[in-house]
């Protein structure tokens, strides 16, 4: 019984891991194809990639798409989770679920309708219109995430820092806020990485300016090449040492 | 400060179901008021709406003479100790116990010296940069009395405030919490359902059931002589004695119809106003204050009874006692 | 009551901008494409009109059918797959992991969700493809070379990497918030290891293990990266179909039909699971 678990999980863990390994072993390689065999070590296609302005550009564009989408789905959804956890409207549930509908939509569909109004109210392709559609598959990912923390514990010291005279703006930032700070900060970094990762609306919405998983598909189109091992291997690293950071400095000291 | 509250023929109802029916009460300044009753008998209803939290469907609510319709909690002259205590987790305890002052403008000097001085009424001083989660439950709940307390509120009202606690740290906190309160004054409105807590510390003890008041008086008279029946066995153990037909008691009691009511520890073979006669022990347990012994008439062998005998008294099982009440009433059947 | 109303106001002015934005980018835009998808390609333009012939052309185009079919089945195909290999993964974690390692492990079996998603894909063509790991694997000990890439097996082989690593977080999830007390009680009353997961522990992660599938199955039926860079364009999904009128002719009625139809199809997943599913808990 031991043994077969042991040898399940060495078999699943080479299966998860398998295309990391070969993905960051061939971006140094030596050679024109990130294919065995390998031809020796090299670093030339990490300088490549550094020294390529569009994929930096769209680097940026990414980072700057991703961040200003998560922060106002953050907010939005903090808001309506907040209403919707302290007030009991008529139709909540229809709201609830009105708010967390987009979570179950394709997101090819989700960018095909912000595609079509966006043509038709002249709003072009841009960065603009790609974080509104971020927005959009975040916000009920905020939502829910924040909802589901409002727990009792939650209402109740909300209604003593009513009792002891604070106005909803001072509940809000002085008790609801803070006590929610990690699931905000969850929240928010999920957001950052659905929408640093996005493709579909990315690729529908933008033209000239775009973003990183459309930069990289654009390079896939003239075949393999080690350059994408290493840009891949990149996003890899950094994504690995933010997530090691926040392990480490936020997420730990919260409990 | 403290100010007195006038309930004016409240009712608060949530669709079909009545949790609190036509409940008038006035409650001088600086009284200590405990709302005792079994659980969905209106007394927490009572209590949020009295800190505004909920809003009656008839009737009128006044804290020192001013109506309080329309009036929001932070705009109150009240302030609460909730059950769960809801001190904030990410403020310290100085942080906590300043947060209404800080929301009335008070400067961050002043309001932390004020929050010090509070912590020490509450038996905390020196523990204000300590965070809720390293406190034990007792603590906790000083620091929501000390919070609640820290704005001077005229009322101050408390939602079970020990009931998270466990027996012996109850009834430690039930003489500090009366202490504190004959120091600042202030009228506290007490929500338990626990009766010996009720009269360990109030002034007044209003009993509730079922979305009205049942009686209402110092605790003595409230134990003692109760009005109704759900009060009497409310507050403690009773024998419930039907009249009608004959008993043999000395005097006979006047009346047949309403039930005679004596506590255990009101009957004893001392010589009393109201003789019931031989009765023969049954069993008897010793309990450390007392011997409880269930005995049954000899005259009338259907009439069962429960007796509260001292400590040290030598009664065995099969003996025959003569037995006298000291404290009865007699109350209508319900 | 006068509370309540003021109460009313704060919490609609809460919900408002969130429910707004939802209408506006969510609501508004799908109305308008179903109101699309009847609408007439004339040439390169688009005619308003109620005309069922998009889905007419769906339902008698061979292609488009076998687009469908092909969708479907890769998409359920994937599901159990993923979730055959995540169970015992995430259970082996929960239970047979020390409790301090186990956040390591988790780390470790979702460490490629770190790649870029396109990355990902294109990692596996590495492996796959002609010249790839395996084939090179495989002449080294005299068999093969196998048409790997750019066939379904590709396909599925990229979503059940990515859909186990998914599955194996929610189950682990679910399982470790079971008290040990159910499986203690179980032994107790005399159930063998089987009988206490199947009778006792299956059904008691059964919602979560649904609502995981549903997931997968959402995001899978609607993928278009994977299935183009491993399947290729030898047999077309539906979301492949789409980006093809979108792309080729601009034929937006079309697409928007078709992805009302693919709307339809993850609708009736829910309906059809909707007993288990707990959106409200993912």
């Amino acid at each position: 019984m031991k043994a077969i678990a042991w040898a399940y999980l060495a078999a699943i863990y080479s299966f998860i891991l398998l295309p990391v390994v070969v993905l960051v072993v061939f971006s140094f390689q030596d050679g024109r194809l990130p294919v065995p065999p390998f031809q020796g070590a090299t670093v030339k296609w990490y300088a490549q990639v550094l020294a390529d302005r569009d994929l930096l550009a769209a680097l940026g564009n990414s980072a700057l798409v991703a961040v200003t989408s998560s922060a106002v789905a953050l907010v939005l959804g903090f808001l309506a989770a907040h209403g919707l956890a302290r007030v009991r409207l008529p139709g909540s549930v229809l709201m609830r679920g009105l708010l967390i509908a987009p979570l179950t939509v394709s997101y090819l569909i989700i960018a095909l309708g912000l595609l079509n109004m966006f043509n038709q109210i002249g709003l072009r392709p841009s960065l603009l219109a790609t974080g509104i559609g971020h927005v959009v598959i975040n916000l009920p990912l905020c939502f829910a995430i924040l909802y589901a923390a409002m727990g009792d514990h939650q209402k109740s010291a909300e209604r003593a820092a009513r009792d002891l005279g604070a106005g909803e703006v001072q509940v809000l930032w002085l008790v609801s806020a803070p006590m929610l700070m990690a699931p905000m900060a969850a929240a928010f970094f999920l957001s950052v990485t659905f929408s640093w990762d996005e493709f579909i609306i990315a690729f529908l919405l933008t033209r000239f300016d775009v973003t990183l998983p459309v930069e990289i598909w654009s390079m896939l189109k003239s075949g393999l090449s080690p350059k994408t091992n290493a840009i891949g291997s990149l996003v890899f690293l950094v994504s690995i040492m933010v997530v090691g950071f926040l392990e480490l400095f936020v997420f730990r000291r919260q409990k | 400060m403290t100010a007195g509250v006038a309930i004016d023929r409240v009712s608060r109802s949530y669709g079909t179901a009545k949790a609190l029916d036509d409940v008038s009460l006035e409650i001088a300044a600086g009284e200590y008021i405990v709302l005792l009753g079994p659980s969905g008998c209106g007394k927490t209803t009572l209590l949020n709406l009295i800190g505004g939290f909920d809003a009656p469907s008839s009737g009128q609510i006044s804290i020192g003479g001013r109506s309080m319709a329309g009036v929001a909690p932070k705009d109150r002259p009240t302030t609460t100790v909730f059950q769960d205590y809801a001190l904030f987790p990410h403020m310290t305890l100085a942080e906590n116990v300043a947060f209404g002052l800080r929301m009335r403008g008070v400067s961050r000097a002043a309001r932390l010296a004020r929050a010090a001085e509070m912590l020490a009424l509450v038996g905390l001083e020196g523990r204000g940069n300590r965070r809720p989660h390293e406190l034990s439950g007792g603590q906790r709940q000083r620091v929501a009395l000390a919070r609640a307390l820290a704005v001077d509120p005229d009322v101050l009202l408390l939602d079970e405030p020990l009931g998270a606690l466990d027996l012996k740290l109850r009834r430690g906190m039930q003489d500090e919490l009366k202490a504190i309160q004959r120091r600042v004054g202030t009228t506290f409105v007490h929500v338990t359902h626990d009766q010996e807590e009720a009269m360990a510390i109030a002034d007044r003890i209003v009993v509730m059931n079922a979305g009205r008041i049942e009686d209402l008086g110092p605790p003595k008279t409230v134990y003692l002589a109760p009005r109704t029946l759900f009060t009497a066995t409310f507050m403690g153990e009773v024998n419930r004695i039907p009249l009608g037909g004959t008993l043999p008691f000395d005097p006979p009691p006047a009346g047949n119809s309403g039930v005679l009511c004596i506590r255990p520890e009101s009957l004893s073979t001392a010589e009393g106003p109201l003789n019931l006669g031989p009765c023969r022990v049954d069993d008897i347990t010793f309990f450390g204050t007392h011997q409880r012994a269930h005995v049954t008439s000899v005259a009338a062998p259907d009439l069962k009874l429960t007796v509260h005998l001292p400590q040290n008294s030598p009664v065995a099982p099969g003996q025959t006692l003569t037995l006298f009440a000291h404290d009865f009433v007699v109350l209508e059947a319900q | 009551m006068m509370r309540n109303g003021r109460e009313h106001r704060l919490g609609w002015g809460l919900v408002a901008p969130a429910l707004l934005w939802t209408l506006a980018f969510f609501v508004l835009p799908f109305a308008g494409m179903v109101a699309l998808s009847f609408a007439r390609m004339e040439g390169r333009a688009i005619v308003p009109a109620f005309d069922p012939g998009n889905y007419i052309r769906f339902a008698t185009d061979p292609v488009m059918i076998k687009a469908l079919t092909n969708s479907f089945e890769i998409t359920l195909v994937v599901t159990v797959i993923s979730i055959l290999l995540a169970y015992p993964l995430a259970a082996i974690i929960a239970f047979r992991i020390p409790p301090r390692w186990q956040r390591l492990a988790l780390l470790l079996a979702v460490l490629p969700f770190w790649t870029s998603y396109v990355v990902r894909s294109y990692s596996w063509l590495l492996v796959l493809g002609q010249n790839g790991v395996i084939n090179r694997g495989l002449s080294w000990i005299g068999i093969g070379p196998l048409e790997l890439a750019a066939t379904r097996a590709a396909t599925v082989i990229g979503f059940v990497h990515f859909f186990v690593m998914l599955l194996t977080l929610t189950i682990y999830a679910n399982l470790i918030q079971l008290s040990p007390n159910y499986a203690r009680a179980a032994a107790d009353l005399g159930a063998s290891r089987w009988a206490t997961f199947r009778l006792v522990i299956l059904p008691l992660t059964l919602p979560g293990v649904v609502t995981g599938a549903f997931l997968t199955f959402v995001l899978c039926i609607g993928d278009y990266i994977t299935p183009q860079i491993l399947g290729g364009n030898n047999e077309l999904t539906l979301p492949q179909l789409i980006m093809l009128q979108l792309g080729r002719s601009g034929n937006f009625p079309l697409a928007s039909a078709l992805s009302v139809i693919l709307m339809g199809v993850v609708t009736l997943a829910y309906v059809f699971s909707a007993k288990w599913v707990r959106l409200d808990r993912v």
